[in-house]
């Protein structure tokens, strides 16, 4: 009783780490049709700017813990927004139209010089950054410790799932990036303006990567080669729900999760393999993922 | 034309075997290493001329490498003929098996689907304790038909034995590029549909390309295993599978000579930079990699090809 418990706990924190990863990539991926390796940076680059901004607050100083993961959230994401800006303006927009495996591989030559401009700019050596996640403090439900850093993230993770498919519903700016999604040069017929939709998704997309690296900084040790294992994960987790399809990474966020943490109780040899022998299996069922409708061929 | 390129080819692999003693060590071993990717990086041009990238190439470059060292290991065989060809053998047929699933498969979700097999052969490897997680385990000094050689002689027998079977390789791909099947790789590239209305199953070209891709891969495994004289589950981590797609744009898919120039030159320049700037290896290698996308997208090989026709039409 005590394992499915834990195991639902702690697949339910992985699958909330995992939703706020997965929710920037997919939503580049259905609007702009871009599978962005280069999120797996924006991952890096949050996670450090975030172990800085920690180690500035919380260094010497005896402020308040949650005006730390405050600023150290918002620090993250002013990176994303300008690391977004930057790649988004300075590189992307060349190659808009090009075969979408073409675009992967640019995405990937952008990763592999961000991964190189980690190291320029913070070293090789690693940040901790485990104060906010200290300060939380966590809770006791009798054999069960509940650590409240993750019941914020779940929190978080639940808002933004929320709050992303009430802005595609009912806001403005969320219709224009439906129709968009639906097809795009219509879209642009009827007077909306795509450049401007794209340059906004794509810097929100790099703002929730960012962000995802921010609240785990405190849970991980924030090193080299951290967005090398994020982002084949996130891949996963977006493939299994289908790319471009929010619901489908929320769904595919719980399923590793819960498979991870149960494949952690049960039978840790498995833990890696769980996670891509469900992603393979989804493929081979559904080869689009669980929330995506197969696409008719053309002639 | 087939004729000349063919007669250049073994000019040159002919060179390379001839030279190989009077070049020092270290760039022979560079050499070897450099040719057993070179096969994957072939592999990987058979599959991108019908438009397909694979992201998990990495996984039949580990099968082959792990079935090498394993049968070494297990059995004391060292042949290096048999070993290496066994994992080519091995590494077609996962690809045969898979094949049946992943030829359904087009753009992206081939990547992802390619990607998450090879993950799974990491996660495997990663945690099986007998095979020393993820540290691997080293090879045995591979024998070539009861000749035992060591250190130079062993380097120079080991890459003797991979031109040998890159030469076959790149005769055997050349003319598959020349049979109608191969020939139909950019048509399936360019509209499958019509491909299907002219009669050919589509599915099945894809198959037996990634059938090839996969023995390729095996073998370069193989003989990568053998020349590094260790294996590790890293063979089948994804940035391997990336850094082979890497040479393989850089080459572009217009011939079968750009895999082997394109992959030496990836080395080479990976040495280089490992020993006079280690901290912006990832960074030469974006860089290099987008300025091609941008600006020369059939790859480097397109520009002598480029050039050969200026030749021969002169304006």
């Amino acid at each position: 009783m005590l394992t499915a418990l834990s195991i639902l706990t702690d697949g339910l924190a992985y699958a909330a780490y995992l939703f706020i990863i997965a929710i920037g990539l997919t939503l580049i991926f259905g609007v702009m049709k871009i599978l962005n390796v280069a999120h797996g940076s924006f991952y890096a680059f949050g996670a450090y700017g975030a172990a800085t901004a920690v180690g500035i607050y919380f260094n010497g100083h005896d402020w308040n813990a949650a005006g730390g993961f405050l600023f150290m959230v918002i620090a993250g994401m002013a990176i994303g927004l300008v690391l977004g800006l930057v790649l988004e303006r300075g590189i992307l927009r060349w190659v808009y139209g090009k075969d979408e495996v073409i675009v992967v591989l640019v995405t990937y030559a952008v990763f592999l010089i961000l991964e190189d401009l980690v190291v320029l700019i913070w070293g090789a050596q690693s940040y901790p950054a485990y104060q906010p996640l200290v300060a939380a403090g966590s809770i006791d439900l009798g054999d069960l410790v509940l650590s409240n850093y993750d019941i914020v993230l779940v929190v978080l993770a639940a808002l933004l799932a929320v709050g992303s498919s009430w802005a595609l519903r009912f806001t403005r700016y969320g219709r224009l990036l439906t129709t968009v999604i639906f097809d795009r040069e219509i879209a642009a017929a009827f007077g909306i303006n795509v450049t401007v939709v794209y340059t906004v998704t794509f810097l929100i997309g790099a703002m929730l990567g960012a962000l995802s690296g921010a609240v785990m900084a405190p849970k991980i040790s924030v090193t080299l080669g951290i967005g090398v294992e994020v982002i084949v994960l996130a891949f996963a987790v977006v493939a299994i729900g289908g790319m471009g399809s929010i619901e489908g990474a929320l769904v595919g966020a719980l399923i590793v999760g819960i498979c991870r943490a149960a494949a952690v109780h049960l039978v840790p040899q498995i833990e890696l393999f769980v996670i891509y022998g469900v992603m393979a299996a989804v493929l081979i069922v559904r080869p689009y993922g669980l929330f995506v409708r197969a696409q008719p061929r053309k002639i | 034309m087939a004729n000349r390129s063919q007669i250049i080819g073994g000019l040159a692999f002919a060179a390379a075997a001839v030279a190989a003693p009077f070049l020092p060590d270290w760039v022979v071993s560079l050499a070897t290493i450099a040719f057993a990717n070179a096969l994957v990086v072939l592999g990987l041009i058979v599959l991108w001329r019908a438009g397909l990238v694979s992201f998990g190439q990495a996984l039949y470059y580990c099968l082959g490498g792990y079935v090498v060292a394993l049968i070494a290991r297990w059995t004391g065989f060292t042949d290096a003929f048999v070993l290496v060809l066994l994992g080519g053998i091995v590494g077609g047929i996962v690809a045969f098996i898979l094949g049946f699933l992943i030829a359904r498969y087009r753009e992206i979700f081939f990547a992802m689907l390619s990607l998450a097999l090879s993950m799974i052969l990491y996660g495997v490897l990663v945690k099986t304790e007998s095979l020393g997680s993820t540290d691997g385990f080293s090879v045995l000094t591979p024998t070539f038909i009861g000749y035992a050689p060591h250190r130079d002689a062993l380097n120079l027998a080991l890459y003797w034995l991979t031109l040998g079977i890159c030469a076959f390789s790149a005769l055997g791909v050349g003319a598959y590029f020349r049979t109608i099947a191969g020939a139909l790789a950019a048509p399936v590239r360019d509209n499958e549909i019509r491909v299907e209305f002219l009669g050919v199953s589509v599915s099945h070209v894809i198959h037996v390309k990634v059938v090839i891709a996969g023995i390729l891969g095996g073998l370069g495994g193989g003989l990568a295993a053998l020349a590094i004289g260790h294996v590790d589950p890293n063979m089948a981590y994804w940035t391997t599978s990336g850094s082979f797609m890497f040479v393989a744009i850089l080459a572009g898919a217009g011939s079968v000579a750009a895999a082997f120039v394109g992959s030496l030159l990836f080395e080479g320049v990976r040495s280089f930079a490992a020993d006079t700037m280690p901290q912006f290896w990832q960074m030469i290698l974006g860089t290099a990699l987008l300025v091609t996308i941008l600006f020369v997208p059939e790859g480097l090989g397109s520009l002598l090809l480029r050039l050969r026709r200026r030749k021969a039409r002169p304006s």
